[in-house]
């Protein structure tokens, strides 16, 4: 199939190094204390974060993982069973749902200063409404708004983007067609201002150089998302600033 | 925006951003860059000394926070204000609370803050007034002063070498609340003052905004100090129980509190939900105005919720602050 045609447009009308329209919204939770909707395109996912708050001991299943000079930090990933094209019926906690969970939560792990909040823990719950590739990153950057809603201290803002290899052109930011082709797909997710890479993921082969291409691309996606996420969190802050009042 | 959930109309909304706007452009004079988001370079002058406190830290020499928030500076300190965050305790905030767990010699409490608070038997006054060493029979009695779920007055003792918060309840003021509804907000809309504890008289109502962002609207209860008290009371106490003993139809009649107490209360904590969902700034003053506002409108309590009394508090709101920018 051809996924980029002859004018160099693909499936969808973007252009090879295009990323698809993003929308972010703070604060869509009122229980909650941090929470966001992101969207990347049609792929739709909306993240509440509770904490830190007191560790509970009968859900921890091992007492020693309490730990007593760090926050534990949790995370549950799901997918609503009406986000895909076709209705699915499967069990809660499934393997793909369970690693993605663990990436999820090793990568927020990873920016959040977790010896500030000794015996406590942060609960991100992140769960995808409408599906069409490309959840991880989205799920990942609707974590890092809701964290940062929450107040919760971090080194940096977690940006994740993701990008393939089709037709011999690396492509940004895949939806769901270009997705299921069966290329490669690395997904990338960095801490833009300490311009480090936390996340990295690719369920295929691809050749040295030209996978140095395709993540160098979705570096850039990734900073392209950093951007976008720091204008919406200051305009928060000013917004809850400026209500408040003296 | 956390206001979303309102149901307005298309003039309503243009009105509410009107007002919106009015309130940007106020403090915006003020404090224009002193916003800022997780990462961002926080402007110092490096030839000073300065003292990084709390939302910040170090990378490659520059100062970067690590919150979002407002940079603030005192002297050489400066520091990152989180708005929307769990409260975190100053050793003398009045907060209410609500016990989670009776544990030995000591109750846990939940305050929106990333721990459970302890309440020690040790830190409270007995109900009987008297100063003494806590026995085991008091313990044993305990669930006899606070139960599990009992919302509690204390105020914040400090952090114990373990790292746990302890309260404290050493005077007749705090303790259980009773009669009344209990109201969480964001802690960082709750100004601190010296008076925290207020008496509505024209009411009867009391109202207790804890710095943890729980906010209790209740009937109010005669304070009295029972050490003093109790003597004069105790040889009444004696002659009433002796004479007529109290039906308990009497006691129950006693605990009833009157329509139009209630009926206040709820205005009074709705008029704390509009402003909690606006987000502003919560003190009694305000509080008392939005009850007058509704009041002078003829609106019911439940149309205080409604979108076009948030749309009416935004605009007033929006007057009021530039007014007070006039004077000035």
């Amino acid at each position: 199939m051809e996924y980029v045609n002859p004018e160099g447009l693909r499936l969808d009308g973007r252009r090879p190094m295009e990323m698809r329209q993003l929308r972010a919204e703070i604060g869509v939770v009122s229980k909650a204390d941090g929470s966001a909707v992101f969207e990347m395109g049609n792929t739709k996912v909306i993240a509440a974060v509770y904490g830190p708050r007191e560790v509970f001991i009968e859900r921890v299943q091992n007492r020693s993982q309490q730990m007593n000079d760090q926050a534990l930090v949790r995370c549950e990933y799901s997918m609503a069973n009406f986000s895909t094209g076709d209705r699915m019926r499967k069990p809660k906690g499934d393997r793909r749902s369970t690693e993605i969970s663990l990436v999820i939560r090793q990568t927020m792990e990873a920016c959040i200063l977790t010896h500030l909040m000794p015996r406590s823990q942060i609960d991100i719950f992140v769960q995808v409404l409408q599906a069409d590739g490309g959840t991880r990153s989205a799920c990942i950057n609707a974590a890092t708004l809701a964290l940062a809603d929450a107040g919760i201290p971090m080194r940096d803002l977690v940006t994740s983007c993701s990008a393939g290899f089709l037709n011999g052109t690396p492509l940004l930011d895949l939806n769901y067609v270009e997705d299921s082709a069966g290329g490669p797909d690395v997904t990338v997710g960095i801490l833009p201002k300490l311009d480090k890479v936390t996340l990295l993921q690719m369920d295929a082969k691809l050749a040295m150089d030209t996978f140095e291409n395709v993540m160098q691309l979705a570096t850039e996606g990734c900073k392209a998302v950093a951007t976008y996420i720091r204008e919406i969190l200051l305009e928060h802050t000013k917004q809850l600033e400026f209500r408040r009042g003296l | 925006m956390r206001g979303v959930q309102l149901s307005l109309n298309k003039g309503q909304n243009l009105r509410l951003e009107r007002a919106l706007d009015k309130l940007e452009s106020l403090s915006s004079k003020a404090n224009s860059d002193a916003s800022v988001t997780v990462a961002d370079d926080i402007s110092v002058n490096y030839e000073d000394a300065i003292l990084k406190g709390h939302g910040t830290t170090e990378l490659d020499g520059r100062v970067v926070a690590t919150l979002c928030g407002v940079v603030e500076r005192v002297n050489k300190l400066v520091y990152v204000r989180a708005l929307r965050a769990r409260y975190k305790p100053e050793i003398g905030d009045i907060i209410v609370g609500r016990v989670i767990e009776v544990a030995p010699k000591r109750w846990r409490l939940e305050i929106n803050f990333s721990q459970d608070a302890v309440l020690m038997l040790s830190s409270m006054n007995l109900p009987d007034g008297i100063q003494r060493r806590r026995t085991a029979i008091d313990e044993l009695n305990m669930r006899s002063i606070f139960e599990e779920n009992d919302v509690i007055c204390a105020e914040v003792r400090g952090f114990q070498h373990d790292g746990c918060l302890h309260l404290q309840a050493r005077s007749q003021k705090y303790g259980k609340l009773k009669t009344g509804q209990l109201l969480t907000v964001p802690p960082y809309i709750v100004k601190k003052r010296k008076q925290h504890f207020h008496y509505l008289d024209q009411y009867g109502i009391d109202l207790i905004l804890g710095c943890n962002g729980f906010i209790w609207v209740g009937e109010h209860v005669e304070v009295r100090d029972d050490m003093v008290e109790d003597q004069i009371n105790k040889s009444d106490q004696e002659n009433l129980n002796s004479g007529n003993t109290l039906s308990s139809n009497e006691v129950e009649e006693e605990a009833y509190t009157p329509l139009d107490t209630r009926q206040h209360m709820c205005r009074i904590a709705n008029a704390i939900r509009v402003l909690s969902t606006l987000g502003f700034m919560i003190t009694v003053e305000l509080i008392m105005e939005i009850l007058n506002l509704s009041k002078s409108l003829n609106l019911d309590i439940h149309e205080m919720l409604g979108g076009e009394f948030h749309v009416l508090v935004a605009e007033k709101e929006a007057e009021r602050r530039s007014s007070l920018t006039k004077k000035r």
